[in-house]
């Protein structure tokens, strides 16, 4: 799956919760104290849903769900592709 | 998305409606004044395959589909809202273990919960802790190759005769969740008396004293025990008692389409007057209207879909308020007769009002749904 769909994807599933379209692809999601107990819930069954990945025992760690970038890169290391997420220099 | 039964569906809420007709329906109120429910009981629920059905059959389940799971618990809360919670409770601790256990873990416990050779308890709440659940003050203390649990909790069903424990507590300052087995030296029950409802749900309060376990046994990982753990428990606890509202809901309609058939006031039966026909007819809309919520809720779940989240909290939330006002209004339309020890109907009332409080109150739900419609609805 290209980069940039996947992101998109991700974005549009996050910019309801964060209610903001336009938010940082490195923004701190816990910090925005806008995120319900529901949320993980919620989140695990979106990457599995639309990603046809499975979250795991071993994959509960915060830096695979704190941002955008941090759940692109999440999913394409489950999906065994090399990393989407694009570092400043790459821009 | 489908608001038909399947044929398999249907004959599958028949078995499950026939099995509660047969054996919990005739001891419901006697277990409910004993305050006790046998093991012989539990022992026919698992034999049925009724415990943690859902689990694939691979780890000893029977691999049963949501929606019909959804049936079970639909026709187990219309005989008693305490077996009901048998069903919920064991449901929602294995598949916690399900979704977040190692593979030590799931072959441990998995198969013996739906033998019914171990039944769980899930253990959340505390003397001074309820919805605020974040804020647990049990801990437990890594020490050398073991945790340390400390603490205490209340309200817990089952709990008199449970094996093993879900609990959550504080580790390193974050909400985490472990396996507790009851033969653990420190661990200790007291049994509640006395309950406003859910009376044969066996519930006990648990103290945990220096209570030593492998460092193996977290379920789940550190800080991550209410956000994933508790929070897959509690998803799969608020259906099954949307489901099991829905199922009392529909015992107080039976009750009251049989009683006001019956009874005679002033020449005319009960079902003749205006306003008596006025509280069957919104206690038929809100359970046809519950039903229909649950149904929508299981197809989502079934699909994977994350909405099903939300849908689900919907679905408790009406399904229980429904239940309570069913319930409200068949101890009215009974009158006197339905505030006695010998009729269900009181039994259904008590039971309703516990089901607005479990798995997340009324009040906490509002909370999420208003959120929710934020979110989602355009301004």
């Amino acid at each position: 799956m290209a980069r940039n769909e996947a992101k998109k994807r991700i974005r549009s599933f996050l910019s309801k919760y964060l209610r903001d379209k336009d938010f940082e692809d490195d923004r701190d999601l816990f910090s925005s104290g806008l995120l319900n107990s529901l949320f993980a819930m919620e989140l695990v069954l979106f990457v599995e849903e639309d990603f046809g990945i499975v979250v795991e025992n071993e994959d509960l760690d915060l830096t695979n769900f704190c941002s955008l970038d941090a759940i692109s890169c999440f999913i394409e290391r489950k999906k065994g592709e090399p990393s989407i997420v694009e570092t400043k220099d790459d821009a | 998305m489908r608001t038909e039964l399947t044929k398999k569906q249907e004959e599958a809420k028949k078995r499950f409606k026939d099995f509660v007709d047969r054996h919990v329906l005739p001891h419901a109120s006697r277990r409910d004044l004993e305050e006790s429910t046998g093991r012989e009981a539990i022992d026919r629920l698992a034999k049925a395959g009724y415990l943690a059905p859902t689990l694939p059959k691979e780890r000893g389940g029977k691999g049963m589909g949501i929606l019909t799971f959804g049936l079970l618990c639909e026709e187990m809360g219309r005989g008693s809202a305490s077996m009901l919670s048998l069903l919920t409770v064991q449901d929602m601790v294995a598949q916690g273990i399900l979704k977040w256990g190692s593979s030590k873990q799931r072959a441990r416990w998995l198969p013996s919960m739906t033998e019914g050779r171990v039944l769980a308890g899930f253990a959340l709440t505390e003397p001074n802790v309820g919805s605020d659940a974040k804020s647990v003050q049990a801990t437990a203390t890594l020490l050398d190759e073991s945790y340390v649990l400390r603490g205490e909790k209340k309200w817990i069903s089952w709990a008199q005769i449970a094996d093993l424990f879900l609990v959550v507590v504080q580790c390193a300052g974050k909400p985490s969740a472990f396996l507790l087995e009851r033969e653990t030296e420190g661990f200790s029950t007291e049994p509640v008396h006395g309950l406003l409802g859910f009376r044969s749900a066996m519930l006990a309060h648990l103290r945990l004293d220096d209570c030593r376990i492998p460092a193996n046994d977290i379920l789940g990982r550190v800080g991550f025990g209410l956000s994933h753990v508790g929070g897959t428990a509690l998803d799969c606890g608020r259906y099954s008692v949307a489901w099991g509202s829905v199922g009392l809901a529909q015992a107080c309609l039976e009750a009251c389409i049989h009683y006001s058939a019956e009874r005679e006031q002033g020449g005319s039966h009960l079902r003749e007057y205006q306003l008596v026909q006025k509280m069957i007819a919104d206690m038929f809309a809100n359970i046809s209207a519950a039903r229909m919520l649950c149904y929508r809720a299981g197809y989502l779940k079934e699909a994977g879909r994350p909405e099903s989240v939300m849908e689900t909290c919907v679905a408790k939330y009406f399904a229980s308020s429904a239940a309570y006002q069913a319930a409200t209004d068949a101890v009215q339309i009974h009158g006197a007769a339905g505030c006695g020890g010998d009729s269900p109907v009181q039994r259904y009332f008590r039971d309703a009002k516990i089901m607005e409080i479990i798995e997340g109150t009324s009040q906490m739900h509002q909370l999420l749904i208003a959120n929710h419609a934020h979110q989602v609805t355009p301004s």
